[in-house]
């Protein structure tokens, strides 16, 4: 795509806004996402060669779409996509109905919902579902998406063409799954959004502001889906989860790029904000969950607790306790066990979350994975066990491929070993 | 990245209430839902005229309080949204959206955030990806 002229950044503009829609809208009347995003970028280029001279039109979504459905039509009619006669009849007359059909705009939100759901599709892998989701949703090129993956633009490239040539080969119905089949498959939905901003947020590797861009880019997936599907009370939980998240971003680095843990982080940095309508979208979750908190909701819970403390000091940890003892039994794993055992350790005492920690050493599920020694070594460091914690602490700095974790570890290690003072 | 967009009406500032008619409005709403829908909004507001606000302002460290309407005003902030876009174009692209009156304008400005300080993005990918309880 051009970006060097005035005319085609704003054009580019455009296709950022509407390229989802019209993708969308083109799927359902051709039932092939790949075909119909063809259609979108041949109406793209259509529009980088008219728009310089004749200005951008008034209303450019529209614009987009009557040339991709004269395009379609035109192709249907040529029977070039399609094998023989008779499908190519019946092809060219239910486009045309869906097409009427498509203009009512009520019928805009679930082509949009449709699209988000084929890009999530249980065919399709965790890489492939990212990939679509970012190119047909967010409008990303797939440059853009290799960058911030940090992998070749040609695997990027290769995941999006398999994952389209899937989808047409299934024959996947393009359509919004009801009842049962949605509570089946939105977890997926809600998957991928949250890779997409962990990714981002976490930045497991990479200095690229891309990242960043990630993390905005999944807030507002997150945001369109929330619109689509207002009655999920998970969509509003994940939300939810996301903004408090982002609301720490700028603290969670030192001035020197260290990382500062969550209990140390200058809480005026946070972006309150994003805590605001984080702690809204929780609001609107909790409300529709009736007691019955999905994961997303949960961990949005535990994400609220530190953001309505004042200070470290005033956090609930018996609330957050009993939250993660919740997410505990709906998504058990070792991790958020040890998440649990810090705590119940800031809740009831190091001794209470130090016999957590050794049952789940003991269990083995978490060998070779540092936070569990450096929680253990700083249990047994409250407990006045000196000479056990400096020897964690060092396993720990052992264990850690981050450097400057490493160099934490070894401080606190160094630490261990002197007297109280 | 996010885009303060600032909507200075081209009414008569000095009026002493600023009413929109019920069309006005409606068509108002429409944008802003639009706004909401692309999942772009932050925040948004609407301010009363200047006829009953203030100004402080400063010199020597001393502030002044100066209560309105202000004469010489002629270009008054009416409202604003906040939003999250990718480029200034975007941002450009939804303010050309808005359903603006006669002699309306809407300034674009980008707000100041992490990206403009390359160091600390570097430093944000020192994070570990799993700490507990942690980031």
């Amino acid at each position: 795509m051009s970006g060097s002229s005035e005319a085609g950044r704003a054009t580019e503009a455009v296709w950022r806004i509407e390229s989802a829609r019209l993708i969308a809208g083109l799927a359902r009347m051709t039932g092939d996402v790949g075909l119909a995003e063809d259609l979108a970028q041949d109406a793209l280029v259509a529009a980088l060669e008219r728009w310089p001279e004749s200005g951008v039109p008034e209303n450019p979504g529209a614009w987009l779409m009557a040339t991709a459905k004269n395009r379609a039509i035109d192709l249907a009619r040529r029977g070039k996509r399609f094998e023989d006669r008779r499908e190519q009849l019946v092809r060219e007359a239910g486009m045309r109905m869906a097409m009427d059909a498509a203009e009512h705009e009520a019928g805009l939100g679930d082509d949009l919902l449709g699209l988000i759901f084929a890009c999530c599709h249980p065919l399709l892998s965790t890489e492939a579902r990212v990939a679509l989701t970012l190119r047909l949703l967010g409008g990303l090129s797939t440059e853009e998406i290799a960058r911030a993956f940090l992998v070749p633009e040609s695997t990027v490239a290769q995941r999006i063409v398999r994952a389209k040539r899937t989808l047409k080969e299934a024959r996947a119905p393009f359509e919004v799954p009801r009842g049962e089949q949605l509570d089946e498959r939105l977890p997926s939905v809600l998957e991928v959004i949250y890779l997409v901003f962990n990714e981002g947020y976490a930045a497991t590797a990479g200095e690229d502001w891309m990242r960043l861009d990630l993390c905005e880019e999944a807030l507002r997936l997150g945001r369109v889906l929330a619109g689509l599907a207002p009655k999920q009370p998970e969509v509003h939980g994940l939300v939810a989860l996301m903004e408090i998240q982002a609301s720490r971003a700028a603290a969670r680095t030192g001035p020197s790029g260290e990382p500062v843990l969550l209990l140390q982080q200058d809480r005026a940095r946070w972006d309150p904000l994003l805590v605001r309508r984080g702690l809204a979208a929780l609001e609107r979750a909790e409300k529709l969950s009736r007691g019955a908190f999905g994961p997303y909701t949960v961990q949005a819970a535990i994400a609220a607790c530190h953001a309505r403390a004042g200070s470290a000091e005033e956090t609930e940890w018996v609330r957050i306790a009993a939250l993660y003892d919740a997410l505990a039994q709906l998504t058990p794993s070792p991790v958020v066990e040890l998440n649990r055992a810090v705590a119940v350790s800031m809740a009831f005492g190091p001794e209470v979350g130090l016999e957590l920690v050794e049952a789940l050493a003991a269990e083995g599920s978490l060998d070779g994975y540092h936070l569990l020694h450096s929680v253990r070594a700083d249990l047994l460091a409250k407990l006045g066990h000196e000479a056990e914690a400096r020897e964690e602490f060092e396993r720990a700095a052992a264990m850690t491929e981050n450097a400057r974790e490493r160099e934490l570890m070894l401080e606190r290690a160094a630490k261990a070993g002197e007297p109280e003072g | 990245m996010r885009f303060m967009m600032l909507m200075y009406p081209g009414i008569d500032t000095d009026a002493e209430s600023w009413e929109p008619s019920a069309e006005d409005v409606g068509a108002m709403t429409k944008y802003n839902e639009e706004l909401t829908k692309a999942g772009v909004l932050l925040s948004l507001d609407g301010l009363r005229p200047p006829a009953d606000g203030a100004r402080v302002s400063f010199s020597g460290g001393t502030p002044t309080v100066t209560d309105g309407p202000f004469a010489e005003a002629k270009e008054v902030v009416g409202g604003f949204w906040l939003i999250q876009a990718k480029s200034k174009e975007e941002a450009v692209e939804w303010a050309s959206r808005c359903p603006g009156a006669n002699g309306d304008f809407i300034e674009v400005r980008r707000v100041f955030e992490m990206e403009d300080f390359p160091e600390d993005v570097q430093a944000a990918g020192q994070l570990s990806e799993r700490s507990p309880e942690q980031t």
